[in-house]
């Protein structure tokens, strides 16, 4: 009512009709329950303002009060609930009345309704622990409710707002809190399943709040595991879990003997015994949650992978354990027999235990599971089972390794990145390495290039291991040329890690001979590249491996050293006069010389300022090559090189466009001239964009340069439109907007300023008062000036720089087989690039194409195209579709990867990693002077496509 | 007391002619109806004149149940239904339902043409038989009359094979068939609910083996065929039509296809096509795998795989080629043998058992040299491989199964009396349930306690349920009503409504009972000191005190009077109805130890 005398008293409010009102006369203008229920929902559909909310609810509880039908009812219990979520809305006034309303209720589904809306109303009030208990109390009024939904929503209620707090100063709260477990506990056998499920959930929230649950409830927990429901089990599981984290080390009973266990033993036992339950959903459950019980004692978890076979009564060795046997004697691979797997010993019929109610071969039945949802799960607890403990991942493999066969390519994969992740753990056997080399046949590019990783760092133990890898690699290459790179990298890291074992392999890789010259091999054989990058990182490590090479070994090895230098490594070759044997090896390895030759170039640089100009071009362009070349030679440097030379190069641009003669000539008489320095201010321009979006790891030293550099363009620009342009009206425009952005660069980068002495800016801002009050001419004419005085910069460089890449592999470019569809319907075409060094590929990587009439389409991959397989590394996988017009001719389409960057996420110092589009946008309000644009960062591929005209 | 009756005619404590006789409830089912792979006499069918020596079956049998297709469970059905005379229904599954009678028709074929036995069922009568089969679906319920129901639940083993539950009012049972509780690569694993039957009859063929996992056996079957094929050989794997051939083909398919291999798989037309087609139609019997692909493509639309003809056999270069029968005796597969044995590069792989006496078990027992028809001598020099793709359940399996059923008795058929020894130990150390196997012919009983539904009316339970306590779900509770036994039904019933419905008049029934009391006081005073008493103890119930000088206990009457002849004893007379028994009682025990001395 009081509601009501506002809207006449207050005329603004009347204008936006109020919701209360309006549903006041609906709800009394209904008729018939049907009626009324429709208001309601109506009027759910839109939102209700904060300050209307209690006014709202009050009529909704006076109607609820007359409502005779117990749908609308619950309508209006949802209702409130929903109003009492309202953001801004303390539902505290409402609380009384809406436990009033449950005095009188006997329908219950409204009494559960309500008891839901009392929930909401707890969780919004979180700093008022009498209304919680008040509201608990409540509940376990309910609780002997005979409806499981009141009882369940009784339970929830307790578990989100039972006190949880245990050193509260009065007694009495301590009390309830103690209670509060029991209450729950006591339903957990509840006669109907559904409020069991809930007792236990109630039970987990309240652990999640920081209660911490008694030891008791453990015994009772057990018990529910043979529950008849599936959803009991599951919670059931769970609480058994959390309770073996609280208790590791508390001693229990095992049942119908005098031992005793650790809880969590027990409890692993308990687990490892349901992930052979009826339902899979169950079993998931288990699975998932064993692979984070580490405490477990390893005699337990040993169990898990055990499997007594036995046959007619007689023990049998598994096939692993044959071939384990097998590779111990000496023997490799021996074509099975008839009878070969015959049982040897009988068994004592007594002794075989059938059941085994522990651990006993839960990962055994976990990775043979019908479902690949429990395999897989299993497999993820393996993995992390066997990063903590060494002897179990030892155990383990063999079961890894056999599921590398699995039926499921999802399963395939997980089980080797888990073998993966554990490889430092363990060393392959012969027989475990030729499974796994079976693989790399695998028709699926995910696969094999996952096994590579895996191999890169695996430790094999024989050199017939090496041997076998080696030939299953080249294997691999033939099938597969396309994995060329990932096989050499492979290759070399195989190689690098076991020296000794390769070097008895070396003559006969190399097939030299000890007395006759073998022929040359081709140089440009993928394949006797792959052997090579083995061998050279082998002997990296191993100084006497050189000796057992022949001459043109040698010779190769300068070649591939030039041309695939991140493969092969700087070798010390006896009697040669390379390089790398110059160096004293007292060098450390971060003063590498390389390095020295980068700091020492630009060292010289940087100290130009008293060259004449043309030495200055010199010196510069000669750096810049020599930068381009060490970055092409030095991998771990190609960064730091090119991110340098396209600084010098800015510089360079800058000083010849200054140079030109046009500033000397009456403006009218060199625009062909001016075309050289305005372009030049564009290239500048764009390459600091490249600088500033394109490498990793730039830090703000060096975005504050890369943005002066791109203020001095922009200066260049205006004053070359200035002096190429009559009228002084656009230059006013052009004035201002530069003005602001030397406005802007000196609020960004104010504590960067220091550093920044004698140059462009430094000087500009000294002048700043005047630029402001003098004309566009005089601005222009002071800009030119303070270019021309203004000192070059000294970009430091960061720790570590990597330019973006990408590569794109597939389309290859190569085919001359036309792509052919009718026009007017679109073609996929599947692109597959690999992208390192970008950070955000989801947000920034474009795919373009560009057809022959020059129109270009930009698109957006979709997140999930893009894999992480390592870090800094992605890899996109998508598919784009192409239409056009019908052609006369098959013609070649260009396709690009962009990188798209938006200048204004790095106008703070600091940058925003994966923040979303619409995050940015809320944080910088988009100014005028925001650019957006992309950067093309690979090499385009041409594909050749054919749309025909539709046939009639 | 009620009971369930097993006899099992065949496959009691023996591997072949599955059928078993069950008695539940009044009701007699037939479980399978096979055939004997070892006999040509009449002991390749179940005696079916234990059922009845003169009389038509179908007086005695309310139904029959047909676990799978294999022919040691449904070989000797036409016989039975045709030849003996049975017209009553003939449950089994939908796929067993298609594949059956192609096996029936080949079976009777073999028989009848190449061995020329007369006297044996003509194609028109598996054709009738096979109408009288009706088709179910899994956990469907089928009532087969009104008391007796029906349930299948997924075995895997082979396309189709079901466990069926036969439930009459509460007692149950539940046969397993043949089942296979690890998943392969065309079928899941068998699975059943907590159904708590009264007794599970369960195969087990591997009751003392404990098998490695599948996998392994997987990855050496296809690393043999890779390498054989690589070196350019060719594999020839002998198979029975139906089963293990799907497996391996999709298995040979799929790795095929993950490998990207090129060489041709083959195999043999006729029976294996016409069952391939089967396979592809009852996509929702297979395994996870093929289920969630078949939208894309169904995975027994085999790519790599197609129709051999006899004149690939000659083709050069690596091959491989699945050929029936399985165990080389005859037929195709004993015929591309004999050209592929010379040669050391090609390979043959049995993947199951083989008979004593056949090419098969020869070449698995070493020999190399084997004598053919027409003295010819041939020299095996192609590698012989065994691998063994069974698809029953392991002694674990099998344990798991009851663990999940909870059945409370166990009767083991199918396999043999040694081996059933020994599970049959376990599972009554492991479940602590009374574990049973039978002989052929030989009855076992069972005793069975069935709990009786009885219907309650929703007043009386509201009634009931709101009068003392709150019902808690830890202790039973006591309640009052007429159990009305009328037209086959159990009713629960007010007593009111039970006197209503029978048309008897309500009496009444009181006990009374005296109590004397030393007490010299005025009547009044102790009516007084016996209330405030009663008021001091049973604080639960309403003790008043009446004007007229009587105590009421609830329901109870207590007056006093003075004794007539001594007026130092007081007589109390308690009176109450029978429903208040229990009150009553201890009122007059509690009266009887006398009033506490008033201080």
């Amino acid at each position: 009512q009081q509601q009501h005398e506002d809207l006449s008293t207050k005329k603004l409010r009347l204008t936006k009709p109020s919701k209360s009102a309006a549903l006041h006369v609906d709800l009394c203008k209904a008729t018939s329950p049907a009626d009324a229920l429709q208001y309601l929902l109506q009027f759910a559909r839109k939102p209700v303002e904060v300050e209307s909310v209690e006014g709202v609810v009050r009529i909704l509880l006076e109607h609820y009060y007359k409502e005779n039908d117990a749908s609308v009812r619950l309508k209006i219990a949802s209702l409130l609930g929903l109003l009492s979520k309202t953001a801004g809305f303390s539902p505290d006034c409402i609380m009384d009345d809406a436990i009033n309303t449950l005095q009188n209720e006997k329908s219950h589904q409204v009494l559960a309704q309500l008891l839901d809306t009392l929930l909401v109303i707890g969780t919004k009030l979180p700093e008022n622990p009498s209304v919680r208990m008040r509201l608990v109390e409540v509940a376990c009024k309910h609780l002997t409710d005979s409806s499981h939904g009141v009882r369940n929503k009784c339970l929830q209620l307790i578990g989100c707002l039972g006190p949880v707090e245990k050193g509260v100063a009065k007694e009495a709260e301590s009390q309830a809190a103690k209670d509060v477990q029991k209450i729950i506990g006591d339903h957990f056998n509840d006669q109907d399943p559904r409020v069991r499920t809930a007792a236990i959930k109630a039970m987990l929230q309240l652990h999640e709040r920081g209660l911490k649950l008694q030891q008791a409830i453990y015994s009772q927990a057990c018990k529910l595991l043979a529950d008849d429901y599936e959803q009991v089990r599951s919670a059931a599981v769970q609480l058994i879990w959390v309770l073996s984290q609280l208790y590791p080390e508390s001693i229990v009973p095992i049942p119908s003997s005098n031992e005793e266990i650790r809880l969590v033993d027990d409890a692993f036992g308990k687990i490892c015994h349901m992930v052979s339950d009826g339902s899979w959903v169950v079993r998931v459950q288990a699975a998932k949650l064993l692979g984070s019980m580490q405490q477990v004692s390893s005699h337990f978890l040993e169990q898990t992978l055990d499997k007594k076979l036995m046959s007619d009564l007689r023990r049998k060795r598994t096939a692993h354990e044959r071939a384990k046997e097998l590779y111990s004697s000496g023997e490799f691979s021996s074509g099975r027999k008839w009878g070969d797997d015959a049982p040897k010993e009988e068994i004592d019929t007594g002794a075989v235990n059938l059941i085994e109610s522990g651990a006993c071969g839960a990962f055994v039945h976990g990775l043979e599971d019908e479902m690949y949802e429990v395999r897989i799960a299993a497999v993820e607890a393996l993995c992390m089972l066997a990063q903590s403990s060494p002897s179990f991942a030892e155990k383990c493999l063999d079961f890894l390794v056999d599921m590398f066969n699995d039926e499921i390519e999802e399963v395939r994969l997980q089980s080797i990145h888990t073998m993966r992740k554990i490889s430092n753990n363990i060393t392959l056997r012969e027989d475990q390495l030729d499974t796994v080399l079976a693989v790399l046949e695998d028709s699926s590019r995910d696969i094999r290039e996952a096994l590579h990783e895996l191999l890169c760092c695996t430790n094999v133990s024989t050199k017939e291991g090496i041997h076998l890898a080696l030939v299953e690699l080249l294997k691999n290459l033939t099938k597969y040329p396309t994995d060329r790179e990932s096989i050499w990298k492979c290759l070399k890291f195989l190689g690098s890690r076991h020296p000794t074992l390769v070097l008895p392999l070396v003559p006969e890789l190399l097939s030299t001979h000890p007395f006759f010259d073998t022929p040359e091999p081709d140089m440009d054989d993928p394949a006797y590249i792959a052997v090579l990058v083995l061998i050279f990182n082998a002997a990296k490590s191993c100084p006497t491996m050189p000796a057992l090479f022949s001459d043109h070994t040698f010779r190769h090895y300068a070649y591939l050293r030039d041309s695939l230098s991140h493969l092969v490594p700087p070798l010390r070759l006896p009697g040669r006069k390379l390089v790398s044997s110059a160096v004293s090896p007292s060098i450390t390895p971060n003063e590498d010389p390389s390095q020295q030759f980068l700091h020492q170039s630009l060292e010289r640089v940087y100290n130009f300022q008293h060259l004449d100009p043309r030495g200055i071009q010199e010196l510069l362009e000669f750096t810049i090559r020599d930068l381009q070349r060490l970055g092409e030679l030095q991998s771990e440097l190609a960064g730091m090189a090119d991110f340098t030379a396209t600084y010098l190069q800015c510089q360079l641009l800058l000083i010849k466009a200054l140079q030109e003669k046009l500033w000397n000539v009456a403006a009218p008489l060199y625009l062909k001239q001016n075309a050289l320095a305005s372009a030049a201010a564009k290239q500048i321009l764009e390459e600091t964009y490249k600088m500033e979006f394109m490498y990793s790891g730039v830090e703000s030293r060096q975005v504050v340069i890369i943005h002066h550099m791109r203020l001095q363009a922009k200066a260049l620009q205006l004053i070359v439109t200035a002096r190429t342009t009559r009228g002084v009206e656009p230059l006013f425009g052009m004035c201002e907007k530069f003005l602001q952005e030397v406005d802007s660069f000196q609020r960004c980068f104010i504590s960067e300023l220091p550093h920044m002495q004698g140059s462009f800016v430094d000087k500009l801002l000294d002048l700043m008062p005047r630029l402001v009050t003098s004309k566009p001419s005089e601005v222009v004419k002071i800009l030119q000036t303070t270019l021309r005085q203004s000192t070059f910069l000294h970009l430091p460089l960061p720790e570590q720089l990597h330019r973006a890449t990408a590569n794109i592999i597939e389309p290859t470019g190569e085919s001359d087989n036309p792509l052919r569809f009718t026009s007017g319907l679109v073609v996929a075409l599947d692109v597959d690039a690999t992208l390192e060094h970008v950070q955000d590929p989801q947000g920034t990587v474009k795919v373009q194409v560009l057809y022959p009439d020059g129109q270009a389409q930009l698109i957006h991959p979709k997140p999930a195209d893009f894999r992480n397989p390592g870090p800094g590394r992605h890899r996109l996988i998508t598919q784009v579709y192409l239409s056009h017009t019908a052609w006369t001719e098959p013609c070649q389409i260009e396709v690009r990867l962009l990188l798209a960057y938006n200048s204004n996420r790095s106008k703070a110092s600091t940058r925003i990693p994966k923040s979303t589009w619409n995050e940015s946008l809320e944080a910088f309000p988009p100014s005028e002077n925001s650019i957006e644009g992309t950067i093309p960062f690979s090499k385009p591929v041409k594909v050749y496509i054919m749309p025909k005209p539709a046939r009639r | 007391m009620p009971e369930i009756k097993v006899t099992p005619l065949g496959a009691g404590q023996d591997v072949g002619r599955s059928c078993i006789l069950v008695s539940i409830a009044g009701k007699n089912v037939m479980l399978d109806c096979g055939m004997h792979m070892g006999y040509n006499d009449d002991r390749r069918f179940p005696d079916f004149s234990y059922i009845t020596q003169n009389g038509r079956l179908t007086d005695f049998l309310d139904c029959v149940i047909i676990s799978h297709f294999h022919l040691d469970h449904c070989g000797a059905l036409p016989y039975f239904s045709e030849m003996v005379g049975y017209d009553g229904p003939i449950y089994m599954t939908h796929p067993t339902k298609a594949i059956c009678p192609i096996l029936l028709e080949d079976y009777r074929k073999i028989t009848v043409d190449k061995k020329g036995e007369t006297n044996f069922f003509t194609s028109q009568m598996i054709k009738d038989c096979m109408k009288k089969v009706v088709a179910v679906h899994l956990h469907q319920t089928v009532q087969v009359d009104e008391e007796l129901e029906i349930k299948a639940y997924y075995a895997g083993h082979v396309l189709g094979a079901a466990m069926f539950q036969i439930k009459v009012g509460c007692e149950s049972v539940v046969y397993t068939g043949d089942y296979n509780m690890t998943p392969d690569r065309h079928l899941g694993a068998a699975w059943i609910d907590k159904c708590r039957p009264d007794l599970l009859i369960t195969e087990s063929t591997y009751a003392t083996t404990i098998r490695d996992s599948k996998r392994c056996r997987e990855r050496d079957f296809l690393k043999k065929v890779h390498e054989t094929v690589e070196r350019g050989g060719k594999v020839l794997i002998p198979v029975f039509a139906l089963g293990r051939a799907q497996e391996l083909c999709i298995l040979l398919e799929t790795f095929w296809e993950r490998m990207n291999l090129k060489a041709p798989i083959y195999f043999s037309t006729g029976l294996t096509e016409k069952a391939n087609h089967y396979y592809k139609l009852f996509i929702t019997w297979t395994n996870q795998k093929i289920r969630k692909t078949f939208v894309q493509r169904n995975m027994f639309e085999f790519k790599h795989i197609k129709a051999f003809d006899r004149a690939f056999a000659d083709n050069p270069g690596p091959m491989v080629v699945f050929a029936t029968p399985g165990m080389l005796h005859a037929g195709q597969s004993l015929q591309i043998f004999r050209k592929w044995a010379g040669n050391e590069k090609n390979m043959v792989i049995m993947p199951g058992y083989c008979v004593q006496g056949t090419v098969g078990h020869k070449i698995l027992s070493g020999q190399r040299k084997l004598e053919m028809e027409g003295r010819q001598i041939l020299e095996v020099k192609m590698q012989v491989e065994y691998m063994s793709f069974s698809a029953h359940a392991d002694a674990k399996g099998i344990m798991q199964l009851i663990r999940q059923a909870e059945p409370s008795n166990v009767l083991l058929v199918h396999g043999e009396a040694k081996k059933m020894e020994f599970l049959k130990q376990k599972i009554e150390q492991e479940f602590h349930v009374s574990c049973f196997m039978p002989a052929n012919g030989e009855t076992t009983t069972i005793l069975t306690n069935p709990c009786i539904p009885v219907d309650i009316s929703l007043g009386l339970l509201k009634r009931e349920t709101a009068i003392g306590p709150v019902p808690d779900a830890k202790k039973p509770k006591l309640m009052h009503g007429s159990l009305l036994m009328k037209d086959n039904s159990f009713r629960l019933v007010s007593p009111e409504q039970a006197l209503k419905e029978l048309g008897l008049a309500e009496h009444q029934l009181r006990f009374t009972c005296r109590v004397h009391i030393q007490d010299p006081r005025k009547e009044h005073e102790t009516v007084l000191r016996v209330y405030n008493h009663l008021k001091g103890i049973l604080k639960d119930y309403s003790v008043q005190h009446l004007p007229d000088g009587s105590i009421t206990v609830e329901s109870i009457l207590i007056q006093a009077t003075a004794h007539s002849e001594d007026q130092g004893t007081k007589v109390l007379l308690v009176s109450w109805t029978y429903q208040d028994e229990e009150l009553g009682s201890y009122l007059t025990s509690l009266l009887k130890k006398g009033l506490p001395q008033s201080t």
